[in-house]
């Protein structure tokens, strides 16, 4: 290192900053930030500045957090939602490559129903929630049909630009090498598709979560919505924060686990996760 | 079959499947619901009379105003907001590194998860509303903003410090219109979000607006009410997200168009 010919304190410090920058930038300073607003959260709400009604006091919320944690409630209402969850990601995203897939080779079909799929989709699907409830009731079903109806949306439209995204050469080897439709689909339209299904699924993770935990709000339906929205009725705030915290770490969780899943798939196909 | 996928392919092809496919879809709807008896699902022309009967009226108005303030005062507020904390996020990479972590854990939470919060704070009002329209669409916009600023050209920030425009003018002439575009995605992906939270919020007993008047038609099983609330609904979003493409393709007329928008 070219810092010997500096003063030896300077020097030490200089090599200590350097060697542990990236420590300091990745874990130090955002731990000091995150204990430093959980901090003077502690203390405005100690001395009052924050109204205790609305804001318990950090540690309050921890407590209560810890309580849940071996709780029953917590135990049904994750499952609840998170079940249901899955089971929107993979409805929606298997209906929505598969319909894109389609659109995305047959040219006039799709042109036909561009319009109506433009009017489908920027439709809030929270406006569905009093005709799902009179038709399809207060179940989980409901809280299922209205995320697949958002997501769905999302993933159908990039796939079907994805399919389109096929480079033209590929497909002229393809024809050259008279590839049945199965065979075009498998190993050119599907690989073109991925980068784009790559950001539709992870949009759809969020909204479908987004759509889950309202339908258990406003149709009051078992969940960590419906947890939130009860400690709140109930004049036990600590606890609607310790929920709400709740429903970030699973937002976390699941954004992780679909930007895993789609490393591994990246991976193996050679892309290497640019996307 | 040749002719017809080229047909398809050409911008007047196009806008011809297009009108046949949207006309033969509402004539679907007109032709079958027409004889319905099944009171879910009422006939169309029933949903379209009494949808021009209520939403003309001044009651039906005052609630679609109500909801177009609310959704106008939260959206800005999210933009202001969104491309302020955005800018200096997306330049200082100290700031960046130190609130990624909490901003990642903020961004997690499903934004309908923050009614009762919002609730608490404000009580069942418009304000109520607002914040929760900001509060959740300020991510997308916030994010998007940062990535813009973070990755803004080498050459234009160097000749930018080159004919030394540094400070305010720097970040109004250069920094903004260079991330112009990826804060114009990050509104684009708020829009529908912001939909979303003012029906919800609407739902949960604000006294007014389109959220409110679709739950309150279900709850007396006013069902034509109800469907023309949803019809009304679908055409806002519709309509909204439209007029933003051309407000995009507006602002965005001096960019370079194969440039990154992709994401």
């Amino acid at each position: 290192m070219t810092t010997v010919t500096a003063p030896p304190r300077t020097s030490k410090q200089m090599v200590w900053v350097t060697t542990h920058r990236r420590t300091l930038g990745r874990y130090i300073l955002p731990t000091v930030f995150i204990l430093g607003l959980i901090g003077l959260q502690e203390l405005l709400t100690q001395n009052g500045a924050l109204p205790a009604t609305y804001f318990p006091p950090a540690s309050e919320i921890a407590a209560a957090l810890i309580q849940e944690l071996s709780a029953p409630a917590l135990g049904s209402a994750l499952s609840s939602t998170l079940s249901t969850w899955l089971m929107a990601i993979l409805l929606s995203v298997g209906l929505g490559t598969i319909v894109g897939v389609l659109l995305g080779l047959i040219v006039p079909l799709e042109a036909i129903l561009r319009p109506i799929i433009e009017f489908l989709r920027p439709v809030p699907s929270v406006a569905l929630i009093p005709l799902v409830v009179l038709t399809i009731g207060t179940g989980s079903q409901s809280a299922l049909f209205l995320a697949v109806f958002a997501a769905f949306w999302q993933v159908l439209v990039p796939a079907i630009i994805g399919v389109r995204a096929a480079h033209p050469v590929a497909l002229d080897t393809a024809r050259s090498y008279s590839f049945s439709l199965w065979q075009r689909i498998r190993w050119i339209q599907l690989p073109s598709m991925l980068p784009y299904l790559a950001t539709a699924v992870r949009l759809a993770t969020s909204t479908s979560l987004i759509l889950i935990v309202t339908a258990e709000i406003i149709i009051q339906m078992p969940g960590i919505g419906y947890e939130i929205t009860m400690s709140r009725s109930v004049g036990n705030p600590a606890r609607m924060y310790a929920y709400i915290a709740l429903s970030g770490a699973a937002g976390i969780l699941l954004n992780g686990l679909v930007r895993r899943l789609e490393n591994k798939l990246f991976a193996t196909h050679g892309l290497g996760g640019t996307a | 079959m040749k002719t017809l996928v080229a047909a398809s392919t050409t911008d007047r092809g196009r806008l011809a499947f297009g009108t046949f496919g949207a006309v033969a879809a509402v004539t679907a709807w007109f032709l079958i619901s027409e004889h319905s008896n099944n009171a879910y699902f009422p006939p169309l022309r029933a949903i379209l009379e009494q949808a021009w009967n209520y939403w003309t009226t001044a009651e039906g108005v005052t609630n679609i105003l109500a909801s177009l303030q609310t959704l106008a005062g939260g959206l800005s507020l999210a933009i202001v907001f969104g491309v302020v904390i955005g800018l200096i996020i997306g330049q200082l990479p100290v700031v960046e590194q130190t609130v990624s972590p909490t901003l990642e854990f903020a961004r997690a939470i499903p934004a309908t998860a923050l009614i009762p919060f919002a609730m608490m704070l404000f009580g069942v009002s418009s304000e109520m509303k607002i914040f929760l329209i900001a509060l959740g669409c300020v991510w997308p916009v916030l994010l998007s903003t940062a990535d813009g600023a973070r990755r803004v050209d080498r050459t234009l920030s160097d000749t930018a410090r080159a004919f030394q425009v540094s400070g305010t003018q720097r970040q109004l002439y250069v920094i903004l219109p260079a991330v112009l575009p990826r804060i114009l995605v990050g509104i684009r992906i708020a829009i529908p979000l912001s939909l979303i939270l003012m029906v919800t919020s609407e739902m949960v007993g604000v006294q007014r607006g389109l959220g409110f008047v679709i739950t309150q038609a279900q709850a007396t099983f006013q069902l034509l009410t109800m469907w023309s609330g949803i019809l009304i609904l679908g055409i806002l979003g519709f309509t909204l997200t439209f007029l933003y493409t051309l407000v995009e393709r507006r602002l965005l007329r001096w960019s370079d168009p194969r440039g990154d928008r992709s994401s």
